[in-house]
């Protein structure tokens, strides 16, 4: 769907140079929620902008649905980029317009006729839910309004991509979630191709079903999230993961636990996606005659299925305890390890 | 019991120079107005890494203007003497003026425009070239709306300035309240014919600020 080939920006500031976008190779495809993630001056914001070119590449190609947008004139460019909708952290909305006519903008600008036009509005404003809050101006909108205002607008023209740059960064966290929520509606609705710049690992895990790691204009790392939340490589993707994650867990906590709990075997349980939905633990409880104590641990969501840790406590005969062990072992994907054996 | 005080007023001199004031100065707030926008325009357009970036036009426009703007009012008049009589046919009266006014107070209103256009959000701007604007929307459907309350507030300053100039053109035959204060006021010792007109331009102004104030304020919806 989205193809970028050795893609670079230099700036000349100054007379120094500065790459902000350092040769970067990356396909996207299509229907993916793709995101990117790395520290503000990572080059980023960009290299998003480099794939509409409202910044003009200083080398490589990108080209979207078999269209190579990095040779076209400024007219093919017009077009082309009523395809591709975008959306902004500061959501960039006319203050002069209502709702309805900031919506139809994109609108005016494809040609649509008025009739259809309104028609179209409505249909968007229903999407993002705003029905009712047709006439207000920006001004009187909460943050999270002005965004799906945004997301109504660069969806008008129905383009195959969205670029978001930042777009939940301006926002509570609640309000983050629920932008997030509808982004993934319409990701789901429409099978929209959805790029996605952020600096939260949050929103990566909540929504992303790729990722990407950038650190001084290169990608240092990118795959499945799951697989980057479960083995990071480089030190800027394990700060990443420990955004969401807690920093992993000391050998002195796991020392300590050991200590205070000093009946029967303690286990760490590391999910690893689609088996979180399993009912695990109610599992082993009724299967096996053993007691469960669940002691400390994190499980988080991705889109690939849950991800984390779990220390439990469990008490009972040992050859009990071992058939459990074997249990999850065998019967689930879920990785087992007995921290600590019974006396 | 008025006649007897302003015993030198002559009703329908007085209403012709109100007229011709009012004429004046609406009239060139139009061509200001049209001079002003296309000049700032032009500036904010021009400047570095503007939409039309272009060094040599945004010098030669920004020179331009500040000449004009340097150039004091009642000898931009006299200099542009032969141009208005090319133009106009003549250099008396309140078309003569035209052209002195228009030259004069556009420069400044483009200062304005270009300030007005400034304070537009860049992000705003990017957002409607990433729906794949053309320059001509970018400039009639975001940067003037967007803009306008300060373009109407500039205008009222300029509009008030404008006032004050149509005044001084008066004094050298341009008619209005200028002349009439001047001719029939100072000169012949009648100071009560310059008191009325200095209540009426005040009360001119007081409108223009109030009409202007109005509009923008009923246009601001940030």
């Amino acid at each position: 769907m989205i193809s970028i080939k050795g893609l670079s920006k230099i700036f000349t500031i100054n007379k120094k140079n500065i790459t902000a976008v350092d040769d970067l190779t990356l396909n996207i495809k299509e229907g993916e929620i793709f995101g990117v993630i790395g520290y503000s001056g990572a080059g980023k914001s960009t290299f998003v902008r480099l794939l509409n070119r409202l910044e003009e590449p200083t080398s490589g190609i990108v080209t979207i649905d078999n269209q190579e947008i990095t040779t076209l004139n400024t007219k093919e460019l017009r077009l082309a980029r009523q395809e591709i909708g975008m959306i902004f952290q500061h959501f960039n909305l006319l203050w002069s317009r209502t709702v309805e006519d900031n919506i139809a903008f994109p609108l005016e600008i494809a040609g649509v006729p008025k009739t259809d036009r309104s028609k179209r509005v409505q249909e968007l404003i229903d999407l993002v839910g705003l029905s009712g809050r047709e006439k207000a101006y920006p001004s009187q909108l909460s943050g999270g309004q002005k965004q799906r205002v945004g997301i109504a607008r660069a969806l008008a023209n129905n383009p195959k991509v969205l670029l978001c740059d930042e777009a939940t960064s301006a926002l509570d966290p609640e309000t983050t979630n629920s932008i997030l929520d509808l982004l993934m509606d319409i990701n789901d609705k429409l099978g929209l191709t959805i790029i996605l710049i952020t600096h939260e690992m949050h929103v990566i895990r909540k929504i992303c079903n790729q990722v990407a790691v950038m650190e001084e204009g290169k990608i240092v790392e990118q795959g499945q999230v799951l697989d980057v939340f479960t083995h990071p490589k480089k030190s800027v993707t394990k700060k990443f993961v420990e955004q969401v994650m807690g920093s992993s867990e000391a050998d002195s906590e796991i020392a300590n636990l050991i200590n205070t709990y000093e009946e029967g075997k303690i286990l760490r349980l590391h999910f690893l996606g689609e088996t979180t939905n399993q009912a695990l633990i109610s599992q082993l409880a009724k299967r096996f005659d053993i007691e469960l104590n669940i002691l400390q641990g994190k499980i988080t969501q991705t889109q690939a299925g849950g991800y984390g840790t779990l220390f439990i406590q469990t008490k009972g005969e040992n050859e009990e305890i071992d058939q459990a062990v074997r249990f999850i072992q065998e019967e689930t994907s879920v990785e087992v390890e007995v921290v600590r054996d019974a006396d | 019991m008025l006649t007897e005080i302003f015993l030198n007023i002559k009703l329908e001199d007085f209403l012709e120079a109100t007229y011709e004031t009012f004429y004046m100065t609406i009239l060139a707030l139009i061509g200001t107005c049209i001079l002003g926008l296309i000049l700032g325009l032009l500036l904010y357009l021009t400047t570095k890494e503007g939409i039309w970036e272009n060094k040599y036009i945004n010098l030669i426009v920004a020179a331009l203007v500040n000449i004009f703007r340097a150039i004091p009012f009642i000898i931009l008049i006299l200099l542009l003497f032969p141009f208005t009589e090319f133009l106009i046919g003549t250099i008396r009266g309140p078309n003569a003026a035209l052209p002195a006014l228009i030259i004069g107070s556009a420069p400044f209103y483009g200062r304005l425009v270009e300030i007005a256009l400034k304070e537009v959000d860049k992000g705003v701007v990017e957002a409607a070239k990433s729906m794949g604007a053309k320059t001509s929307t970018i400039i009639f459907r975001v940067l003037i709306p967007e803009s306008m309350p300060a373009l109407v507030s500039g205008l009222t300053v300029t509009a008030i300035a404008l006032i004050g100039y149509t005044a001084m053109a008066g004094v050298i035959g341009a008619g209005g309240l200028g002349n009439y204060a001047y001719y029939f006021g100072f000169q012949r010792r009648d100071f009560d014919v310059v008191f009325i007109c200095t209540v009426i331009i005040v009360i001119i102004v007081f409108i223009f600020q109030f009409i202007g104030d109005f509009i923008t304020n009923k246009m601001d919806k940030r």
